[in-house]
């Protein structure tokens, strides 16, 4: 804990500069996602609501990244750009070196199976399925065979913690173990990055906690974990935050420098 | 998605919507029923009529010389009737000339038959029979044998003695609980002994083929049977199908040269086969299948369309679903597959259904009814490949704009 404030805002390090200025060109290995010059626009009748405005956000293997910013902000839309959900209308994306922008149905969907692990806040299972059937199913897409299906959906429940619930149906499970199960299916095919776009907002405290400890510890294994959140407390758990305002990066800082400024706010 | 897994989930998915699934391949199921049940009474009823009823009418490898034809199926206009009419009788005097240009091994035998009242002794009220005055060769053809008793001898046959032999009808009706051989049937105030009792011949349409007697033609029956000197029938058989054109021809030549035909001349008399006699059904069979098979497209054509729209609620019910199932990495094809195999599933237990009531259908049909029915394996494969057909072809709009959903706008759907 104490080493992290010591090390410099990494928002400022020369290296990141440097990746998302050469514009058109591939990152190295190291970086999960770049993006440069992000724009997502609605036309709602006429009117245009711009949600991004242009994103420039460079993130390596490993990070345990959280995203803040007021309702609003895009937030949402901008994960739903970094989970191959949603194609932007403006700039590029690279995803593990290769460009998403170019990419077509099928690949789209072969890298929400493969490199993707997507937690949402309402959860999103399967009502009819249970937690096992439902952890199965991005490996029924990814073509793995029953047996092996489900002993990977097993182990992966309980990385969770959920060993005793396979066979319950989601409305047999509390919010919070809906939520571990929703996690157990975003890693089941080992993705390259966690995606969780406020996973705790439908959750009491206590049990945000619990699924906090989850994330912690799954970065603390190595996960590179991107995650959106309103609440501060839930911020602190993150190495690094990035905030969002009207569709543009307001700041990317290491979280000990925002841990400060929240001092002095709250 | 692995093909089984798609049939396991629609499997599940109907299971899970019981009573809307039963109303949606009601439609499909209705028309397999019907189109499995007319199958099987309209192939019984042609193995019916092949094998029983023109079976029973008409021997094997025979035909039989008539002024016009016994069995007369079809529509027919009046001139038609009014030709019949006009034709003269054949005669005693027409069996000699035409039996003795038959070649060698070839059977024959005149036949009169009309109906007529018997009583007996045994039952107060009399009933009326079919009789036959028949010559030697008759029973062979007919391959008729006595169950008890015997059959005319040589000298009753040219004597013309007083004896009948009867079916099993007239022994029950006249003779209850009694052995009929030997005791005595009366008919128009003459008694005839009766000397042998036939076996059971059987029924069609509910109408029983074993209410005769058969007694020889120069027997005193024959007087009340047809005018003198008339007969209503010639029968003649082949030994093999091959020699039966042959010995038609010949005997048309004969008739024809008899009845002084000119060549422009049609035939003023009838030489029936069993062929000539089903002529007729298959005209009748071509019309049931058509309806048999136009009725039923009716049905799937409406339970098509019910699939189609279920199919079209269910995607638009379940968007979340696929929303998420794309957020997992499903492929389009996935999705498309996903949702034709569960109409196709759908419909194909629909059709399965169908064809367990239609079996049903006919079953109940053929044990109220005089109609046959007959199972065909093939009407089987045929009720579940149409079934598959019906829910491909309705599910391919609905999964197709399924499989074309957005996966964020899919997952924002509530
Ligand atoms: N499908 C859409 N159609 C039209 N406008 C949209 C759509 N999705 C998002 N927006 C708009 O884009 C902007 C950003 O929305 P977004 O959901 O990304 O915000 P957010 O930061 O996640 O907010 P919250 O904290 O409330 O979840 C908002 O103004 C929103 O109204
Ligand atoms: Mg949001």
């Amino acid at each position: 804990m104490s080493q992290d404030t010591i090390e410099a805002p990494l928002g400022a390090t020369a290296e990141r500069q440097a990746v998302l200025a050469t514009s058109g060109e591939a990152p190295g290995k190291d970086w999960v996602i770049v993006t440069r010059g992000i724009k997502r626009e609605y036309d709602m009748g006429g009117e245009i609501v711009r949600a991004l405005r242009g994103v420039d956000l460079a993130i390596q293997r490993n990070e345990y990244v959280a995203i803040m910013g007021p309702s609003g902000s895009g937030k949402s839309t901008l994960m739903n750009v970094i989970g191959c959900l949603d194609t932007p209308n403006e700039g590029e994306y690279w995803l593990n070196g290769a460009r998403v922008s170019s990419m077509s149905d099928d690949e789209l969907a072969r890298v929400r199976n493969k490199e993707i692990g997507f937690v949402f806040q309402t959860f999103n299972l399967l009502p009819r399925a249970t937690a096992l059937h439902n952890v199965e199913l991005p490996l029924v897409y990814a073509g793995v065979g029953s047996v092996e299906r489900k002993r990977r959906a097993r182990e992966a429940l309980s990385r969770v913690q959920l060993d005793g619930r396979m066979d319950h149906r989601p409305n047999e499970l509390s919010g919070g173990q809906r939520q571990r199960v929703a996690i157990a299916r975003a890693l089941v095919n080992n993705p390259s990055i966690l995606l969780a776009d406020e996973p705790t907002g439908n959750l009491d405290s206590t049990t945000s906690q619990e699924i906090m400890r989850v994330f912690e510890s799954l970065a603390d294994q190595g996960q590179t974990v991107i995650m959106v959140t309103h609440e501060p407390d839930i911020a602190r758990h993150a190495r690094r935050v990035v905030v969002l305002r009207d569709g543009l990066i307001a700041s990317d800082e290491r979280r000990s420098a925002f841990v400060e400024k929240l001092g002095v706010t709250v | 998605m692995p093909f089984l897994d798609a049939v396991r989930l629609a499997l599940q998915q109907i299971w899970v919507q019981k009573l809307k699934s039963f109303f949606t391949l009601l439609g499909v199921m209705i028309g397999v029923t019907f189109l499995i049940a007319v199958v099987s009474i309209v192939g019984g009823m042609s193995r019916y009529m092949t094998e029983q009823l023109v079976g029973k009418i008409m021997a094997v490898n025979s035909f039989e010389l008539r002024h016009r034809p016994n069995i007369n199926m079809g529509d027919h206009d009046d001139n038609y009737w009014r030709e019949l009419r006009r034709r003269p009788r054949i005669r005693e005097s027409d069996i000699e000339p035409v039996t003795s240009a038959l070649p060698d091994g070839v059977l024959w035998a005149a036949v009169g038959t009309d109906n007529l009242a018997a009583s007996s002794r045994y039952v107060s009220k009399p009933k009326g029979v079919t009789a036959f005055t028949v010559t030697d060769d008759y029973f062979t053809i007919k391959r008729m044998e006595p169950v008890s008793g015997r059959l005319f001898s040589p000298q009753e046959f040219e004597r013309g003695m007083p004896v009948i032999v009867i079916g099993q009808d007239v022994a029950d009706y006249f003779f209850p609980a009694l052995d009929p051989v030997g005791r005595e049937l009366t008919i128009r105030g003459i008694p005839y002994q009766i000397v042998g009792l036939m076996e059971k011949q059987g029924s069609a349409f509910g109408f029983s083929f074993d209410k005769f007697i058969v007694a020889p033609q120069k027997s005193t029956i024959n007087r009340y049977v047809n005018a003198h000197g008339v007969i209503d029938a010639i029968m003649i058989q082949t030994p093999s199908r091959e020699g039966l054109l042959s010995a038609q021809e010949t005997v048309r030549q004969v008739m024809r040269a008899r009845h002084g035909l000119r060549p422009s001349q049609k035939d003023d008399f009838a030489l029936e086969t069993s062929d000539s006699a089903l002529e007729f059904w298959n005209k009748i069979k071509s019309y049931l299948v058509i309806a048999g098979v136009a009725l039923p497209a009716i049905g799937l054509v409406v339970g098509a369309i019910v699939i189609m729209n279920i199919m079209l609620v269910a995607v638009a019910e379940r968007t979340r679903e696929i929303g998420i199932r794309k957020s997992l990495g499903a492929r389009r094809r996935d999705i498309m597959s996903q949702f034709l195999v569960e109409s196709a599933t759908l419909s194909t237990v629909g059709a399965a259904l169908g064809v367990a009531t239609g079996f049903a259908f006919a079953k109940l049909i053929a044990a109220v009814t005089p109609l046959p029915a007959a199972v065909e394996l093939w009407s089987v494969f045929l009720g579940v490949g149409i079934g598959a057909g019906v829910g491909i072809i309705a599910g391919a709009y609905p999964a197709s704009r399924a499989s074309r959903l957005d996966p964020i706008t899919a997952l924002r759907a509530e």
